[in-house]
């Protein structure tokens, strides 16, 4: 039997999904909801105008947690991966604090900023932070000797050669660099909602179960984080396909 | 009289380029490696130089002192009587690979070093330029989409494009096919020719110098002595089954130290 | 080649020492000059840590942070490596499952918490599986593009010399795409860290992630927070460097010189 190619996958999720469906069906009494609950829970959501309010709730803190940390590690990393000596100084105090769990700030941010929209921005910040200056370090490494040399040729003044030369040869290693770390930054944001907001999806999830267990609004709460997380990614994903920015890929 | 005349030529009036005494010592894991010993040789204006030697003998370090990318231990080198401190717009570097820029089209790579140009002037340049090394139809192209050939042209239109007065090959053609190679050779006479630049090229292939130089200089393996420069005294187009041409070929085969029979 | 002259050997030790100092001094004057009672200097850290170290509470709760990240991370490379290499090879079966992958890749491991407590309950086997989720994806991820990215003429070199498909995979495939495995299961290491605190904060009352949060609720002990991040941090940079000292192996680095 021969499916189209888009039928595959479709049929392979309705598979699973009616496995799951008449799993929840023959155990009646379960917490947790079955995909027609699921679908009832996000409508129900909708009904109430909380979904749109928590997406936008998570979304602006991830653009301005996401944000800052991108106007502010990006240029360092650069300089420093640039300046010999300043990557030196920095590097070892980097190495510690990166792989510090962004989450592990909670305590911290709390106690700086309270419980609210800031607390989770700089959660954000730090865990963006780090990831961004390390690649926009390497990417500096990473920049082929050969146009560096072709740049200098050309007699470029340093401005002219940071726009036209340095930039343009470290796009395509940030642009991946940055799809990673939203990834990171949407991670970060759900579990800070958990713990230090009451609002957006994460706080969505634990408000829905601890008042009153209600898993279909749990799961309607974890599918909205997929999706979106998905489209962020698919965002970033046609960015890095920009013709003059995908230059890397396709010359080896 | 005559003597004089020769003399006063050698001072000034017609060598370009003048490098005297230079050498060359890199720092490797604490130990000095010499990579040049004592490199004299001048160049006048728009004579071609090829420089050869067996691979990894020091060719390309040597290019890279005389563009400016490396700093010499010691002796000098002048250019008009100035001493190169750096890379210069001047004298352009032609890159064996990946030397065009691959976030650039066709013409934002000829137009890379013409911003400080007028608009009009920027463009009409670019046009010639792009017509000179025929890349005709490929204006708007990215580097990905052009052959090896046409990404070497290429950076010879960038570099031409500057209008150096030298320019500085760097085995340009040592990644192309053979064919390519020729078809190269030529555009390159063709376009030494009608533009009249002093060229230095560095190359391990015997025929393409001897195809190619006014004269070649001969370097021994490393650390790079010179040990001759011959004069290629054949007319072009030059007809590479004379017996003139396979005798300079011989020789040029016997410096570097191969015998001419497989 | 970048910039300047090139630094001699004493500097790569002066200009770290330098920078760490100039950011203890920064911390420590900080805490003076603001008069807070809260956060803690640099020094009653260093006190914290001691104290820590002391009440073997330290030791018990590294060892937990590890085994959960440890059984985690090991399901997520036995079941992970397989499946994308399966998917690498076979662009039928990567066709018909990736969607489903991709759906469930964003959804952040913390979100399975509610649920992988309704699985698990309270307590290890929650904070194991949420390790799991979080390290799985990025693995399959890194295996299904190093296999399709292999040359084709590897490929055909090893068919040439008579390999079946299965050694093709062993022999050729593996290998291959070996250097991009590494990386997705570096990737994946981090995240397990960075998760298993998160779970710990959440769903189990033991481990770093728990130390931070309980020092903190229990009487603003700001000083035993920060020497628990210090430590969190400082186990990370040692597992991300022992996944390192694998990258540098001979026979795995080629991936790595090649890449630039």
């Amino acid at each position: 039997m021969k499916l189209p190619f888009w039928l595959r996958p479709v049929l392979f999720i309705a598979v699973l999904l009616a496995v799951w469906q008449v799993a929840i069906d023959r155990h009646p009494g379960q917490l947790l909801p079955a995909p027609t609950g699921v679908a009832l829970g996000i409508l129900d959501l909708i009904r109430h105008g909380l979904l749109l309010k928590y997406v936008v709730a998570s979304l602006f803190r991830v653009t301005w947690g996401f944000g800052l940390a991108a106007l502010t590690a990006i240029p360092l990393g650069l300089m420093l991966g640039w300046y010999r000596r300043g990557e030196m100084a920095f590097y070892p105090l980097v190495q510690v604090f990166r792989p510090i769990s962004p989450l592990a700030w909670i305590p911290i941010a709390i106690l700086w900023f309270g419980v609210g929209d800031l607390a989770a921005i700089f959660l954000i910040f730090v865990g963006c932070f780090f990831p961004l200056l390390l690649t926009a370090m390497s990417a500096v490494h990473n920049i082929p000797a050969v146009y560096i040399n072709a740049g200098r040729n050309f007699g470029l003044s340093s401005s002219a050669f940071v726009s036209r030369v340095l930039y343009p040869a470290v796009v395509p290693q940030l642009l991946t660099g940055l799809r990673i770390t939203l990834g990171i930054a949407w991670l970060v944001v759900v579990a800070a909602e958990m713990i230090a907001v009451s609002s957006g999806l994460g706080f969505l999830i634990v408000d829905a179960r601890n008042a009153g267990n209600r898993y279909d609004l749990v799961v309607a709460g974890m599918v909205m984080i997929g999706v979106i997380g998905l489209l962020l990614d698919l965002v970033m994903r046609s960015l890095e396909r920009v013709r003059s920015f995908h230059w890397s890929t396709s010359e080896g | 009289m005559a003597s004089a005349e020769i003399v006063a030529e050698a001072a000034g009036t017609a060598s370009k380029l003048r490098i005297q005494h230079l050498g060359k010592v890199f720092e490797r894991d604490g130990e000095a490696v010499s990579a040049l010993e004592d490199i004299n040789f001048d160049v006048s204006a728009g004579e071609f130089i090829c420089i050869v030697g067996p691979s990894g003998c020091g060719k390309s370090t040597l290019l890279n002192v005389l563009a400016g990318f490396l700093s010499s231990t010691s002796g000098s080198v002048t250019i008009d009587g100035e001493a190169v401190s750096g890379p210069d717009p001047r004298r352009i570097m032609v890159f064996q690979e990946r030397g065009v820029f691959p976030w650039l089209t066709v013409e934002g790579n000829i137009a890379f070093g013409l911003s400080k140009l007028p608009r009009a002037e920027r463009e009409e340049r670019v046009a010639h330029y792009v017509q000179t090394v025929r890349l005709q139809g490929f204006e708007n192209a990215y580097p990905s989409d052009l052959s090896g050939g046409m990404k070497q042209r290429l950076q010879v239109a960038r570099a031409l494009a500057v209008n150096p007065d030298i320019l500085y090959l760097d085995e340009p053609f040592g990644a192309l096919d053979s064919i390519t190679r020729v078809i190269m050779r030529g555009e390159l006479l063709r376009i030494w020719q009608s533009e009249r630049r002093t060229i230095l090229f560095v190359t391990h292939d015997i025929d393409e110098a001897v195809q190619l130089a006014d004269r070649v200089v001969v370097l021994s393996s490393r650390p790079a002595r010179i040990k001759d420069i011959l004069t290629i005294d054949i007319p072009h187009p030059r007809n590479i089954s004379s017996p003139r041409y396979l005798q300079l070929r011989d020789e040029l085969l016997k410096q570097i130290g191969l015998a001419y029979e497989i | 080649m970048i910039s300047m002259t090139k630094p001699r050997v004493w500097e790569s030790f002066f200009w770290p020492t330098i920078a760490a100092a100039l950011l203890l001094a920064v911390w420590h004057y900080s805490v003076v000059f603001s008069g807070t009672r809260v956060f803690p200097s640099p020094m009653s850290v260093r006190a914290g840590v001691s104290e820590l170290l002391q009440q073997n509470v330290l030791w018990a709760d590294i060892g937990d942070s590890l085994r959960r990240v440890a059984v985690g991370f090991c399901a997520a490379i036995l079941i992970g490596i397989p499946l994308g290499l399966w998917l690498g090879w076979s662009a039928a079966a990567n066709q018909v499952v990736n969607p489903t992958l991709q759906i469930l890749r964003p959804i952040s491991p913390i979100a399975w918490i509610p649920v992988s407590i309704i699985f698990f309950g309270v307590g290890d086997r929650a904070a194991i599986f949420l390790v799991f989720l979080a390290s799985v994806f990025p693995i399959v991820q890194a295996c299904v593009s190093g296999v399709s990215s292999v040359s084709p003429v590897l490929r055909s070199a090893g068919r040439n010399f008579g390999l079946s498909t299965s050694q093709l995979l062993r022999r050729v495939i593996f290998p291959a795409a070996l250097p991009q495995i590494l990386v997705g299961v570096r990737i994946a290491l981090g995240i397990a860290w960075l998760v298993v605190v998160a779970a710990e904060m959440i769903a189990v009352d033991s481990g770093l992630g728990y130390l931070v949060i309980d020092s903190r609720n229990s009487g603003k002990r700001y000083d035993l927070v920060v020497a628990a991040m210090l430590m969190i941090g400082i186990i990370g940079l040692i597992l991300d460097f022992s996944i390192r000292r694998v990258e540098r192996i001979k026979s795995v680095r080629w991936g790595f010189r090649n890449a630039s």
